[in-house]
């Protein structure tokens, strides 16, 4: 008898985890149920338990390791009677480690210099560090929302914040997501500075009444009396395989208010600089997410002052035949069709819109004078989309321009899916954006 | 008989009440009265356009809490809310500006009616979404002890309110986090057209709060003095940092639940019963002439008053409409 022990899938979005620490030695004997090991996934450090009784034939994944794919196998289980199997692989020549990372347990270690100014982190961290530093430049910045204290944040994004500013300044709400969103308005309307975490943006249809009708809207109606400095922030968009109640994007939906700014990072650098400003702004921000960009990393200015500006795009790659417009998750997305494009001869150049609400008509329509042809990319519906609105604005402001029609790639129209397959259908895909680029630049 | 026990005799309650107290307090329950009144004119006029919520008939509410008030006490509540402004001392040619939508309104014209605040008073709205400023006020209660310092926040609801969910939810926030809040719940027996025997389950709305351990009164809240008692005591617990506070007025609207209701829920029969037996401004009137206060003094205050209202409509109906450029301004702050 031998079985593998796999690397297991701890969270929707885990493609990869660190085992931290094995809780059995090699010749232990183990009962089903009982614990093998620690693995920290993207969103906590879980327990793994032993499915099968045997002897711990070989443990294959050192402690410390990270980056290990799931379904990796990290240990050999064998009969309790018998010795090691002689010919199993040593983790050198595991085909399953596709690079090789030596055991860390220091996580600053993790974080890789690039040059003097600035660290190759990830967008959690970016995010972590964003509200640190306000809030330790401002005390009446604190921050609220389900589960981000005691616990860390469902997603991570708040660890550590209450071990450095205490628990009058991170605050664990009840799960009520429409009554804190108001104690939040209130407290802004109080002269404070609330982050309120929504542990996804799905839940904060709840609290719709309360962003719209008494955060957006309040300032208007006193005649500029009262301004709501609140960031409303928290993951947004598809997740991986949790269905249509958890997967969506809800970046048309806010940017239809006057009163809200939306802004909607895609790198770490995206989500330090927006969020700082969006934390420093007297306006309330809906601070758009992606779970699945929490665990990439990019490169980031240390820069405690580092900020970007609401309301301006940002070109990622210069280009002269075609122009893709995008934001959040979908800007890499954009960016990997810009380079098979480029093989295919077609110079596309990616904006990154980084706010939606404003918009940077600006930076759109002279990129449009420049290439004569647009395609926008979105995970949302395409019913009143971002795109419909970019199509509009180009159609108003630079008509004479185009070669060819404004062309949208969207999710589709429907209800997210569970299944794997149709979930990616449903979703856009790099080739959907390459392919409507290869059509809009036949047109002419 | 000396001075002081014939004051105890006349109002029946632990706590000190002199003659300017109690004249001040009826100055500001008829000051609501005859605001009102006049605002229901304008209405009829058309000067006054969409929804109109009056407030006649639950003057002693707010006038008897609004007594307490310290500096730096915040305040919310409804889209019923000329009254409370007044009590804030808001001043009311504002108040009517806003109501005939003109420039000099609290809000340039650009709240209307159930949308009106002033900071430099501590009034926070005016809001014109059932039950949503009951989280808000819990918020600005929030403030108060993030900042430390010893002010509340008044929280006014109606009945109609108390079925919504976010109530609860500020309820329990409240609770857990022991923010200084006063929910104070202006049951006027109706959420527009629904009594609340046909909308609440259970005896009290008051009773609610004992599931997040929230300490409640139900209060004659037709009884300024009864109103202003229950608020002293609500006051030093919550100030004394123990938590929030339930006050559950027992009250009554006398005219629709706006301009626009014809009432036809109750009979006119309940609604006269009330006037003649139960009236707040007649109940407090009637201890000031006990006081000793002579007609002609009450004629004094009645003409300025009207005076007041008078001149209130008036600037408003001068105001001028706020100039077309305010469509874009105050949209954001940046």
């Amino acid at each position: 008898m031998s079985i593998e022990i796999l690397m297991p899938a701890l969270s929707p979005t885990m493609e990869e985890g660190t085992l931290s620490k094995w809780l059995v030695s090699e010749g232990d004997i183990v009962n089903s149920g009982d614990l093998l090991a620690e693995i920290e996934t993207d969103k906590a450090t879980m327990e793994v338990e032993a499915v099968d009784e045997g002897k711990i034939g070989q443990i294959l994944i050192s402690e410390g390791t990270e980056g290990v794919k799931v379904n990796t196998p990290i240990a050999i289980l064998i009969g309790s009677n018998e010795a090691p199997h002689p010919t199993i692989k040593k983790i050198a020549e595991n085909p399953y480690i596709e690079k090789a990372i030596l055991p860390t347990k220091n996580k600053d270690k993790e974080i890789l210099k690039t040059d003097s100014n600035s660290s190759f982190i990830t967008v959690r961290e970016a995010l972590r560090n964003a509200m640190a530093e306000e809030m330790r430049d401002d005390n009446n910045v604190f921050v609220m929302g389900e589960e981000v204290a005691e616990y860390q944040g469902a997603y991570k994004v708040t660890q550590g914040l209450l071990d450095e500013f205490g628990d009058k300044r991170v605050y664990d709400t009840p799960i009520t997501e429409h009554g804190f969103t108001g104690v939040g308005i209130g407290a802004a309307f109080g002269n404070l500075k609330p982050i309120v975490e929504f542990m996804t943006f799905n839940f904060a249809m709840q609290a719709m009444d309360q962003i719209i009708n008494s955060a957006a809207k309040t300032l208007y109606m006193s005649g500029g009396q009262m301004g709501c400095p609140i960031v409303f922030r928290g993951p947004n968009g598809a997740a991986s395989r949790v269905g249509a109640q958890h997967s969506q994007c809800y970046a048309s939906w806010y940017a239809h208010c006057p009163g809200l700014k939306v802004v909607t990072p895609w790198s770490s650098a995206d989500a330090k600089g927006l969020l700082k400003s969006a934390i420093r702004d007297p306006d309330p921000v809906i601070f758009l997410e992606n779970e699945v960009m929490y665990g990439q990393s990019f490169d980031c200015p240390d820069d405690s002052d580092f900020t970007l500006p609401i309301g301006k795009a940002h070109i990622e790659k210069s280009g002269k035949d075609v122009t893709i417009i995008s934001f959040s998750i979908m800007v890499g997305k954009s960016l990997e069709a810009a380079e098979i494009l480029n093989d295919k001869g077609i110079d596309a150049e990616v904006i990154n819109l980084r706010s939606l609400r404003p918009l940077d008509t600006e930076t759109i329509i002279n990129s449009v004078k420049k290439t004569n042809r647009v395609v926008t990319c979105e995970e949302g519906f395409p019913f009143s989309g971002i795109g419909s609105e970019i199509s509009a604005v180009i159609n108003e402001n630079a008509f004479d321009w185009l070669d060819a029609p404004v062309t949208r790639v969207t999710g589709k129209d429907v209800p997210m899916p569970y299944a794997a397959n149709l979930e990616k259908l449903a979703l856009p895909q790099v080739d959907d954006i390459v392919n409507s680029c290869i059509n809009v630049c036949n047109k002419s | 008989m000396n001075k002081n026990t014939s004051k105890k005799s006349i109002v029946s309650s632990k706590n000190n009440y002199d003659l300017d107290l109690l004249q001040n307090m009826y100055k500001k329950m008829l000051l609501i009265r005859r605001f009102e009144e006049k605002a229901g004119q304008l209405y009829g006029m058309g000067k006054i356009g969409g929804f109109c919520h009056l407030y006649i008939g639950q003057e002693a509410v707010v006038v008897g809490i609004q007594s307490v008030q310290i500096e730096g006490d915040s305040v919310v509540t409804s889209y019923r809310d000329h009254g409370h402004m007044l009590a804030c001392d808001m001043d009311p040619k504002g108040v009517m500006a806003e109501l005939t939508g003109r420039e000099d309104g609290y809000s340039k014209g650009k709240g209307g009616s159930m949308h009106m605040f002033s900071r430099e008073k501590g009034f926070f709205g005016g809001h014109g979404i059932v039950a949503a400023q009951v989280p808000i006020g819990a918020g600005l209660a929030f403030a108060h002890k993030y900042n430390g310092n010893k002010n509340v926040a008044i929280t006014y609801f109606g009945d109609g309110a108390a079925n919504q969910g976010q109530v609860y939810e500020s309820y329990n926030i409240a609770a857990l986090w022991k923010l200084p809040v006063i929910f104070v719940i202006e049951n006027n027996k109706y959420g527009m057209g629904t009594s609340v025997n046909r909308s609440s389950a259970g005896d009290n709305l008051s009773d609610r709060g004992k599931a997040y351990g929230i300490v409640a009164d139900i209060v004659d809240g037709m009884d300024v003095i009864a109103v202003r008692d229950a608020a002293l005591k609500a006051m030093d617990y919550c100030r004394s940092g123990k938590g929030p506070y339930i006050l559950e007025m027992k009250t009554y609207r006398y005219r629709g639940h706006s301009m626009s209701d014809p009432a036809k829920y109750r009979t006119r029969d309940e609604v006269d019963e009330i006037r003649q037996n139960s009236d707040p401004i007649d109940n407090i009137k009637s201890i000031l002439v006990k006081f000793g206060l002579k007609d002609e003094s009450l004629k004094v205050i009645d003409t300025e008053i009207k005076s007041i209202v008078g001149n209130a409509a008036t600037f408003a109906q001068e105001s001028l409409e706020p100039s077309e450029a305010e469509l874009f301004t105050d949209i954001t702050i940046n």
